[in-house]
């Protein structure tokens, strides 16, 4: 008999995808999960599968339970999941892990010598499964987001900016996607010129368009400046044309790095833009560190939540990660971002590359300025937008279907802004339309390759491997059941910007993400604030119908119905109540 | 000279004053040069004033302020504007008592002086001829208030600072509190009355008794304390106990609960463990027996003085612990921002509080699970035995949970239960330090905790304990004033009546109509709470426990083989406890109990959760929290505009009252059903009346932000925590450029 262990990665910090399917016993739930509820599969003594999904191997095994003691069951292993059940004992347990999330399997010798004589082995999925995938939806989920469609939205292209197609074979930049926004002035002979002064060739290009100020938020990497100091003439016109649009006295420019890793980058050829050059720019720092510290920041998170929860100091425990403390330096980034262009001032962002930090700081100030984005429909536009189509090395920072990846490459900067924007709907319970879940199901299907939303690290390489075609997107399937992902509370207000606050009196850590695996630190499937929400809702829409009913028997049998009334949330089953006792 | 603040000046009553009435200020208000006065309570004397002195805005770092006149009288340190009082939106939850700009004398923590820039903790001796050209008073409610004295005259400004030091840091005597001068009129026919239990009649503690099943006897033999003086007035014990009198009742255990099984939980006070006497030892001996016959010859003890930490390391401990929140400005904030987990957990406040829940839940394993009896017991038995007893009656019955239940388990355990209020709270500003200690806080803190995450369980809200953790501090009410209930009736009878004036009006802190309107009263009550499912409508349950607690855990659920260690078993038996000899101190590894504990929980959480059964809090480090409401709620920095779980309440209440609406319009239709009259008459006026129109801050009800712009706060000095001293912050991104990584 053999022992397995299936540990989760530390660069990805797959702990968190594995924690859904380590349900431990909770509550009188038979279903393993609130996050699981989507995926409709029912953990049956036979695997649900998937379309698609083929069994490769069943066996029993016993599986060391870190939270409880050694459970004896059954394994499964299809193309696309492990899946375990226990055989005996009354307390259910299931595991239930997309290969995809699995990133170090450890062969042991034996339960005494655990973890001393172990050595690993990497899996990699040689197919992803995600294009073996045949599910289908209704909405096709890839149609979500149209480049020209959001530009237009905004109010794109106008006297001050236009549209370029000059990078549809993607030959300005490989990274970038077909479709540009840039400055009217600005000729396509201009853009490639300043091409070859900015990393990758990713060239400031627009982000956003502020409707009443016209101010923007311009995306890009760092100048090739060097050990040197180069200059480049076009791309100091380049940037000016930016600041002339809306008459900005002087346009600001945020690097995100540290100053010490900006001046470091010259010795590779990088830099900063410097006050001689850029004379009507103003470059501020936002000392937010690069891809490794937060690799190992997470990390040692993962290490004070798992398998135990660090227990006798908690707090410097959680302190000693920083984890909160980058959270905090990228939120407070973006706020100054968001405020410098509501009041007036086009600002232009990069980090190195312009693809981990820059996206953070872009789609988080667009999400705090910007309502839209605020909306179930809108969020997912801003990730395929700033994330996606701009090039979020998804595959590199994840490391899927590459046996050759490397571990540096890896970091968690997509989970470190979901778990932003978790901070901030925590902060303004009311003015997000999505919900906790989805965020969660977001980062869950990050790792499990069911889907081809993440796969792949920019818009060239996701149309060579004709991903629209051969994948289902994450958007179909949650689209095909938006009411899961429904916030109750939300209130739209269209014109309010958000500015949370970034101070650690207010960050937490989001323990229904990180620690939700733990059957020891309580879950609650709803809020009992939803939940009684919820129950008035249902309760509100009860006495409304029997109002319309009495109203009807008064007025005489007539065809006409009344209106009904509004409920965001119709789906809220009618068991729900039968538990809990409103106060009516 | 401070002849303004002797004592002389203090007990003078009211008539010896002019004191101006509320209408005669608002007559004077007109004539623009004229003198502003505070509103004076009645029974309230103006000391002494200054003008103008210049009110720090406190969300500045600016130094702005306000000018205004600054007044001491003997119940408070009042600020009054000279601008004209801003349109102010209408403030739902005003204090009737005290506003934003009042700081009952009693409620000042500490003073600081700023002497040429350098800042000085003000104790009443240093008031000689010199004043800080800045005062800074720290209030017990967390609040911070900067005044700057350069701009008055130097004589008024001498006088102000020597009068507020003088009444808020020198020790007084007992019947110089405001509440001894306070002429309030007593409410009529309260709801408070008939509803919170006083526990100072032998009715009350009969009808105790009866709720919950005891066996016991209530004692009447300390009416007029010639028992003991630290023991109540009227107290309930062991059927089994013969002997009062020995020892002034020192080691009698005093009944607090009875489960449902029988069970009960006693607690008694204990003589320093150091002293051998063998005729006390005996002695001890018999009251533990006598606990054990209480129910199956069991008993558990428990030494709390041993277990858990003294009423010293309590207090040291809040004292840093508060520190982290009576923030004076902006780059403060952000300093502090910087180590913030770091040094909530150096404070060790939270762990005190974790360990005092976590005793409770032991206590709570014990009555529910084994079943046995348990007698807790510390030096005085007034303290922790008070915290413990408490949170363990809150966990297991569900009618503490209600907010009359829970104002009488505060009666019960605290003030008639003897717990020193005046001492702990250090009332009086007595030097000795020994005796202060914030443990009602510590234990309200602990019930927050449990409101925090059941929240669903509880009939109040955290408002409602944040509002009664600042109550402690207002010198109006009995309830926190006094030792022991026979120095309540000794104080009350001498400061009784000359005759004319009629009894005492000293108002317990029940009668929430003093400090609250009826809508303000409102945000006491918590519009997530789960009433009690009524009986015609509880077709689910079948069969219920007489008394309004549930079994969620039938005590045969539980197998688990008998502790070692923890709880020392003191009786299992006839036989055994024939033979206990004497209380052993607690031995065994630490881990042993928590390792039990732990079990008991995670069995408890398997179970669907009933609000109106057990509840049991969650005590890993992520789940306990800060009292985020009544720490943060003065710093602006803080503040999330139209944000916070105030939004979602508002949300929430709206909707509530389109229900209620809704509901009123079906039962009118429905009147000649004879419609059956709600049977909770007063959650129709329950209503929050949020001001849904202008955005709240997350501060809500306490600080209100209206007029802040809506500029985001921006961190500063961001960078000096993040020490990433290792080589990966100096990585580049791209593994290209990165020559060698292992």
């Amino acid at each position: 008999m053999s022992l397995v262990e299936v540990e989760e990665a530390n660069p990805v910090m797959a702990s968190a995808p594995i924690a859904p399917y380590n349900s431990s016993p909770l509550g009188n739930s038979s279903s393993p999960n609130a996050s699981r509820e989507s995926l409709k599969m029912e953990p049956l003594a036979d695997v649900a599968m998937l379309p698609g999904e083929e069994r490769v191997i069943d066996k029993d095994i016993i599986y060391i339970c870190p939270f409880n003691a050694a459970v004896k069951g059954k394994v499964f292993i299809t193309n696309y999941r492990l899946y375990f059940k226990n055989t005996d004992s009354e307390m259910p347990v299931t595991l239930d892990v997309p290969l995809g999330v699995i990133s170090r399997v450890e062969k042991m010798g034996g339960a005494s010598s655990r973890g001393e004589n172990s050595y690993g082995l990497e899996i990699t999925c040689k197919q992803l499964f995600a294009f073996l995938s045949q599910e289908k939806y209704e909405e096709n989920g890839w149609n979500v987001y149209e480049a020209m469609e959001e530009y237009r939205r905004q109010g794109v292209p106008n006297s001050e900016w236009r549209v370029t197609f000059i990078n549809k074979n993607y030959e300005l930049c490989d990274t970038y996607p077909t479709i540009l926004v840039v400055p009217y002035k600005a000729t396509d002979e201009d853009l490639k010129r300043v091409a070859t002064f900015r990393s990758r060739c990713r060239i400031p290009v627009l982000s956003w368009f502020h409707k009443e100020n016209h101010a923007v938020i311009m995306r890009c990497s760092q100048p090739l400046v060097g050990m040197s100091g180069k200059r480049n003439k076009d791309d100091e016109r380049y940037l000016d044309l930016i600041r002339e649009a809306n008459g900005t006295t002087k346009l600001t420019i945020y690097d995100a790095r540290p100053n010490v890793n900006a001046v470091a980058n010259k010795a590779t050829g990088g830099g900063y833009e410097g006050d001689d050059a850029y004379q009507n720019a103003e470059l501020v720092f936002l000392d937010i560190h690069n891809i490794h510290v937060m690799r190992e920041s997470l990390k040692k998170l993962k290490d004070i939540v798992y398998p135990n929860v660090e227990e006798s100091h908690w707090l410097s425990s959680l302190e000693s990660t920083h984890w909160l403390e980058h959270i905090k330096l990228v939120l407070s980034g973006a706020i100054q971002v968001a405020d410098k262009v509501s009041s007036g001032s086009s600002v232009v962002v990069h980090c190195s590359d312009g693809w981990d930090r820059t996206a953070q700081l872009t789609s988080l100030a667009m999400l705090m300025l910007d309502s839209y984005y605020r909306t179930l429909r809108g969020f997912q536009v801003l990730l395929e937008k700033e994330w996606i189509g701009f090039g979020h090395k998804f595959a590199s920072r994840i490391g899927h279907g590459d046996k050759n990846h490397a571990d540096q490459d890896r970091s968690p900067i997509f989970v470190q802004f979901i778990d932003c924007v978790w901070q901030m709907t925590k902060q303004f319970p009311t003015a997000f339309e999505f919900n906790e879940r989805l965020l969660v199901v977001i980062l869950d299907h990050l790792y499990s390759c069911r889907f081809g939303t993440f796969l792949y690290n920019c818009e060239s390489a996701r149309e060579s491997n004709n991903v629209r075609a051969k994948t289902v997107s994450l958007w179909s399937s949650v689209n095909s059941d938006t009411s899961l992902y429904i916030n109750p509370f939300y209130t739209p207000e269209s014109s309010r910007v958000l500015y949370p606050v970034a101070s650690m009196r207010h960050l937490e850590l989001w323990v229904t993400y990180y620690i939700r695996w733990n059957p020891r630190i309580q879950h609650q499937q709803q809020s009992p604030v939803e939940q009684r929400y919820k129950e008035l809702l249902v309760l509100r829409d009860q006495y409304l119908k029997k109002l319309e009913e009495l109203q009807l028997s008064d007025s005489a049998p007539s065809s006409t119905h009344l209106t009904n009334s509004s409920t965001p949330n119709a789906a809220t089953p009618n068991q729900r109540i039968t538990h809990l006792q409103t106060p009516f | 000279m401070l002849s303004l603040g002797s004592g002389g000046a203090k007990s003078t009553k009211p008539s010896f004053v002019s004191y101006v009435t509320p209408e005669e200020i608002k007559s004077e208000k007109d004539p623009p040069k004229q003198e502003k006065h505070p509103d004076l309570l009645p029974g309230e004397v103006e000391f002494c004033s200054a003008n103008p002195i210049l009110k720090y805005t406190q969300d500045d770092l600016s130094q702005r302020g306000v000018f205004g006149t600054l007044f001491c009288t003997n119940f408070r340190v009042t600020f009054i504007s000279d601008e004209k009082p801003q349109e102010k939106t209408d403030k739902t939850f005003k204090n009737k008592l005290y506003g934003e700009n009042d700081i009952p004398l009693m409620c000042v923590d500490h003073i600081y002086g700023v002497y040429d820039e350098k800042r000085k903790l003000i104790t009443g001796g240093l008031v000689k001829n010199k004043y800080p050209s800045k005062m800074i008073i720290h209030c017990k409610d967390l609040r911070v208030f900067q005044f700057s004295l350069t701009f008055s005259k130097e004589e008024d400004a001498k006088k102000i600072f020597q009068g507020i030091a003088h009444h808020c840091l020198e020790e007084k005597s007992l019947k110089c509190v405001f509440a001894f001068s306070y002429m309030g009129t007593p409410s009529p026919e309260m709801q408070w009355k008939q509803e919170t239990v006083m526990f100072d009649s032998p009715e009350d503690w009969t009808q105790e008794m009866k709720r919950t099943k005891a066996n016991c006897r209530l004692v009447t033999e300390n009416e007029n304390f010639e028992l003991s003086q630290r023991l109540p007035k009227y107290f309930v014990i062991p059927l089994t106990i013969g002997d009062l009198f020995s020892y002034q009742g020192k080691g009698l255990p005093i009944w607090c609960w009875s489960h449902y099984s029988g069970c009960a939980l006693f607690k008694a006070s204990f003589p320093p463990v150091t002293q051998e006497d063998g005729d006390f030892q005996k002695h001890l001996d018999t009251m533990i027996n006598a606990v054990a016959h209480n129910h199956l010859y069991s008993v558990k003890t428990e030494d709390l003085s041993e277990s858990l930490p003294n009423i010293q390391d309590i207090q040291q401990s809040y004292n840093k612990f508060k520190q982290f929140f009576l923030i004076e400005n902006s780059t403060d904030f952000w300093l502090s921002d910087v180590k913030w987990f770091s040094s909530l957990e150096s404070s060790g406040w939270l762990d005190i509080i974790r360990q005092c829940l976590q005793k409770a839940v032991e206590v709570v394993e014990c009555l529910e699970k084994d079943n046995t009896n348990v007698l807790i017991t510390e030096e005085e038995g007034t303290d922790l035995c008070c915290v413990i007893s408490s949170l363990a009656q809150i966990m297991l019955d569900p009618y503490y949970r209600t907010l009359m239940g829970f104002q009488s388990l505060v009666q019960k355990e605290w003030v008639a239960g003897c717990h020193a209020f005046l001492d702990r709270c250090n009332h009086l500003h007595q030097k000795d330090k020994e005796y202060h200690s914030p443990v009602f806080l510590l234990f309200l803190e602990c019930v927050w905790q449990l409101v925090h995450q059941h929240s669903p369980a509880f009939q109040f809200s955290e408002t409602y304990l944040t509002v009664l953790s600042d109550s402690v501090h207002v010198p109006v009410f009995s309830t926190f004033l006094f030792n022991s209930s026979h120095h309540r009736e000794s104080v009350m009878k001498a400061e009784s009546p000359l005759a004319q004036s009629g009894p005492l009006s000293c108002p317990t802190v029940w009668d929430w109509s003093v400090q609250f309107d009826s809508k303000a009263q409102n945000f006491f009550f918590n519009p997530l709470y789960l009433e009690k499912v009524k009986h015609d409508r509880a077709v689910r349950k079948p069969h219920k426990p007489k008394h309004q607690r549930n079994l969620s855990l039938p005590s045969t659920a539980f197998k688990t083989p008998p502790k070692k260690g923890f709880f020392k078993d003191e009786t299992d038996s006839l036989k055994k406890m024939l033979r206990v000899k004497r209380l052993s101190r607690w031995r065994g590894s630490p881990d042993a109990p928590t390792a039990t504990t732990r079990e008991f929980f995670e069995s408890w959480q398997h179970r669907p959760l009933d609000y109106h059964g057990l509840l049991l809090p969650c005590l890993d480090g992520p789940a306990v929290h800060i009292w985020m409401q009544r720490y943060l709620r003065w710093i602006p920095e803080v503040y999330i505009l139209g944000g916070g779980s105030v939004a979602v309440m508002t949300k929430l209440m709206e909707l509530l009252s389109q229900v209620q609406d809704l509901k009123r319009v079906l039962e009118q239709r429905d009147s000649s059903q004879a419609a059956k009259l709600d049977h909770r008459p007063y959650f129709q006026h329950r209503l929050l009346s949020f001001d849904s129109s202008g955005r709240l801050s997350s501060s809500f009800p306490f600080a209100y932000t209206c007029y802040r712009s809506f500029k985001p706060i921006i961190p500063t000095g961001l960078m000096q925590s993040l020490m990433v001293t290792d080589s990966l912050a100096s990585q580049e991104d791209e593994a290209s450029s990165v020559v060698s990584f292992v």
